[in-house]
């Protein structure tokens, strides 16, 4: 590759990155609103948010946390693997990524499901008659956890097409803009759980 | 955006940095269950601020970017604090 085509790939991929991260700042404030909802309501209704928050199972929360690390940390080594034209590894570490989102997603399935079976869930007579507190933090409980989970899913569909494109070529060692910005959504989605679990789970 | 050499992270680098997230998942979740009142929220909430930046230095590679989106990163971080104090102050002083 001459010269001017390397500098040309290279501001590419400055640009490329720095679009993805202006999107990631978008993300930030749209979660950052519901944050700012949930620690105002929770400063006005202390007691109901204590009652409400202890429902949580810390166990699955601190569960799928460490899912989410471990994959945080495979996608920034498939990262390092491409760098290094160790294309199967690659591909193996995004595999594993996937996976991890997966049971993160299957865990939420069983949490979910198991406030359906007590009827906690958005519009339910059960939610209607809790307190004004409850019926708020089970609100930004779904609403939050729900968003979130939806990025899980983008985040998913996202690394499977790196695989078919390492597959294919277009992503290699000297163009992996598109895993890059993958990877940086990926890291999105574990930051902005790094502040739901401690909201949701822990500070009850 | 002058430096044009790429930084290869290695993956032990990538490993250590997951411990010491594991590590501190766990010192939150422990320092969460011993409840020390108005604290216990402020020992959570300085844990993940601290878990956030090592993932955003080091999983996201900001360490080794150009001091452009070091400042941008940095900057909208710094915004969003600014919101949520002005948030707080306005909430307390009605």
């Amino acid at each position: 590759m001459s010269t001017q085509a390397i500098h040309s790939e290279h501001i590419e991929s400055e640009t490329g990155k720095l679009g993805m991260w202006i999107f990631l700042f978008t993300e930030l404030f749209l979660f950052g609103g519901l944050f700012l909802v949930y620690a105002v309501f929770r400063a006005k209704y202390s007691n109901d948010f204590h009652t409400a928050a202890a429902e949580l199972d810390t166990f699955i929360g601190t569960l799928n946390t460490v899912f989410l690390l471990i994959s945080s940390m495979t996608v920034a080594m498939s990262i390092t693997a491409v760098q290094k034209n160790q294309k199967n590894l690659a591909i193996f570490l995004i595999t594993i990524t996937v996976i991890l989102a997966g049971l993160f997603m299957l865990n939420k399935y069983f949490e979910w499901s198991h406030k359906f079976e007590y009827k906690i869930y958005p519009g339910s007579e059960v939610l209607k008659n809790l307190p004004q507190g409850e019926l708020l933090f089970f609100g930004l409980y779904y609403m939050m956890t729900g968003l979130h989970a939806l990025h899980v899913l983008i985040g998913m569909i996202l690394l499977t097409i790196n695989i078919f494109k390492i597959r294919k070529g277009t992503v290699s060692q000297s163009h992996y803009l598109h895993l890059e910005n993958s990877g940086l959504y990926w890291h999105l989605v574990d930051l902005i759980w790094i502040f739901l679990f401690p909201l949701l789970y822990l500070i009850t | 955006m002058k430096n044009e050499e790429t930084h290869i992270s290695s993956y032990t680098s990538h490993a250590v940095v997951l411990i010491v997230l594991l590590i501190l998942t766990f010192i939150s979740v422990a320092a969460t269950s011993w409840h020390f009142g108005a604290f216990t929220v402020a020992v959570a909430l300085l844990i993940a601020s601290i878990k956030v930046a090592t993932v955003i230095f080091n999983f996201m590679h900001v360490k080794h970017e150009s001091l452009f989106i070091k400042a941008m990163v940095g900057g909208v971080f710094a915004l969003f604090a600014v919101v949520i104090v002005i948030t707080f102050i306005d909430y307390y002083l009605r």
